[in-house]
């Protein structure tokens, strides 16, 4: 097949605006060229299989997307120096000194450490007057407190780093300088942190790290200072936003709801079908080809930048049946939220744990829970990475 | 000291290839990117029970083979 010439435009959607059937986007091809709102033209793959394929398949390379002279997004100059620009073998240097922090096993024996921060943040609610805030009385300080906790922050540092990712992660009309002086502000923070840690070691994430670079030389200073940033900003945005999302999906949903209020038992799979159903990022990070790839019955010329539009693998018919449909007793423990490949979301399991405690919690413990704006209202910040929610006002209890 | 035996959920797999990083003349993927062991029963290796350790989506099952007991990965 031959490279057809003219890109379509393709603009990403924000959460509860009407998705445009995709096919109708493409003309039905699978994999198309497209323009960016930014201007980037990229090809866009789409489907279950062509996704997979293409996100494990490393002549996709994530390192060349990052590299100076791409067009590339303010998060992309964050993601340069972190695991999630690296291709192997360097990504795997790095990415194995963290891995077994972040595995199912180690995950679970914080479970009891996360619900009883859940405890903690309902109570405080309970306490205060609605309508509430979710985003700055849960769904924010939940992941952040942990994620602090497993490095070895101080949680009371949080309004700074928001400051800082916040314009790191958002915003693909933003002046560069603002991004580098956010960058620069969150590496400052953490050179000064692990001076600090370093005299006064702790049983930590940090502290371990600092060990693998002080006495096994296995990273480099700013390898380490740029782990500790990657860990703490993918360590909270993201599940916070999945919070707020699955909420909004939820609270058109009462139905689910109930069956969830009636069997908690359903929560880890009720989770799974909520990461499968939300889109929480815009576009996804893009890959370059170092090659000639095919997929999807394309060719793909090498140097081109390529997307996985994983959301359109999670609404694949030929993977799920009925996928427009949320079901909170489906198995959709295949979906792609988490990515695939070396790039897998090294904190998916983290986030498994904390998004089912933080379901159990405010489903268990605040009844009618709902929104108390209309959803018209509600602001996103405006960006490409995540879809982040400014605030997510909400009641409870008896209407 | 006795033999280990190393096994791998196919449909468990999520291809992040740690288990290769890590211990490349112990694991392969195959054509479907998923992992398997390169031989199934081996001598006991640290870097396997690294790579156990490390998969992302715990696919990999890392046994005493006279037992049958997991073997201790910490």
């Amino acid at each position: 097949m031959t490279v057809d010439s003219s890109p379509v435009k393709y603009t990403p959607t924000l959460p509860g605006q009407p998705v445009p059937e995709i096919a109708t986007i493409s003309g039905g091809r699978p994999v198309f060229r497209a323009e960016l709102p930014d201007g980037r033209i990229v090809w866009l793959v789409t489907g279950y299989e062509n996704v997979r394929q293409m996100i494990i398949d490393q002549r996709f390379s994530r390192a060349l997307a990052v590299a100076p002279g791409q067009a590339r997004p303010g998060f992309e100059m964050f993601a340069a120096g972190s695991i999630n620009g690296m291709d192997p073998p360097e990504h795997t240097r790095l990415r194995k000194l963290v891995a077994s922090a972040f595995t199912a096993r180690r995950v679970e024996a914080l479970r009891p450490r996360v619900a009883g921060i859940v405890t903690q943040l309902i109570d405080a609610m309970l306490n205060r007057p609605q309508p509430a805030d979710l985003v700055a009385g849960f769904s924010l300080p939940l992941p952040a407190q942990v994620i602090c906790e497993m490095l070895g922050v101080p949680a009371a540092d949080l309004g700074q780093f928001h400051a800082w990712s916040d314009t790191i992660m958002g915003d693909w009309q933003r002046d560069s300088d603002e991004i580098m002086t956010a960058l620069a502000g969150l590496y400052d923070y953490f050179g000064a942190l692990i001076e600090i840690k370093r005299t006064r070691p702790a049983d930590d994430l940090m502290n371990a790290l600092i060990a693998a670079r002080d006495d096994a030389d296995r990273l480099s200073e700013q390898e380490l200072t740029v782990m500790c940033c990657t860990l703490l900003i993918g360590g909270h945005e993201t599940t916070a936003n999945q919070i707020n999302l699955s909420l909004l999906l939820l609270f058109d949903h009462p139905g689910e709801v109930a069956k969830l209020r009636a069997d908690p038992g359903l929560i880890p799979a009720a989770v799974e079908e909520l990461l499968r159903c939300t889109r929480l990022g815009g576009l996804p990070p893009a890959r370059v080809t170092t090659e000639d790839v095919q997929v999807g019955g394309v060719t793909i010329p090498a140097g081109e930048q390529v997307m996985p539009l994983l959301g359109t693998a999670n609404r694949d018919p030929s993977a799920f049946t009925d996928p427009g449909r949320l079901d909170v007793t489906r198995d959709a423990a295949s979906h792609m939220a988490f990515g695939a490949g070396v790039h897998h979301c090294l904190g998916a399991q983290l986030a498994r744990v904390e998004l089912q405690e933080a379901f159990r919690g405010l489903i268990g413990r605040l009844p009618g829970l709902r929104l108390a704006v209309p959803a018209s209202d509600l602001e996103f910040k405006p960006g490409m990475a995540i879809h982040s929610l400014r605030e997510l006002p909400v009641l409870w209890g008896e209407p | 000291m006795s033999r280990w035996k190393v096994s791998v959920d196919k449909n468990v797999c999520i291809s992040s290839a740690m288990c290769v990083a890590l211990a490349p003349d112990r694991f392969v993927l195959d054509e479907q990117q998923r992992s398997g062991p390169v031989e199934a029963e081996i001598d006991p290796d640290e870097l396997v029970r690294d790579a156990t350790a490390s998969c992302p989506s715990e696919a990999i099952s890392l046994v005493d083979a006279d037992t049958g007991q997991a073997v201790d990965l910490d």
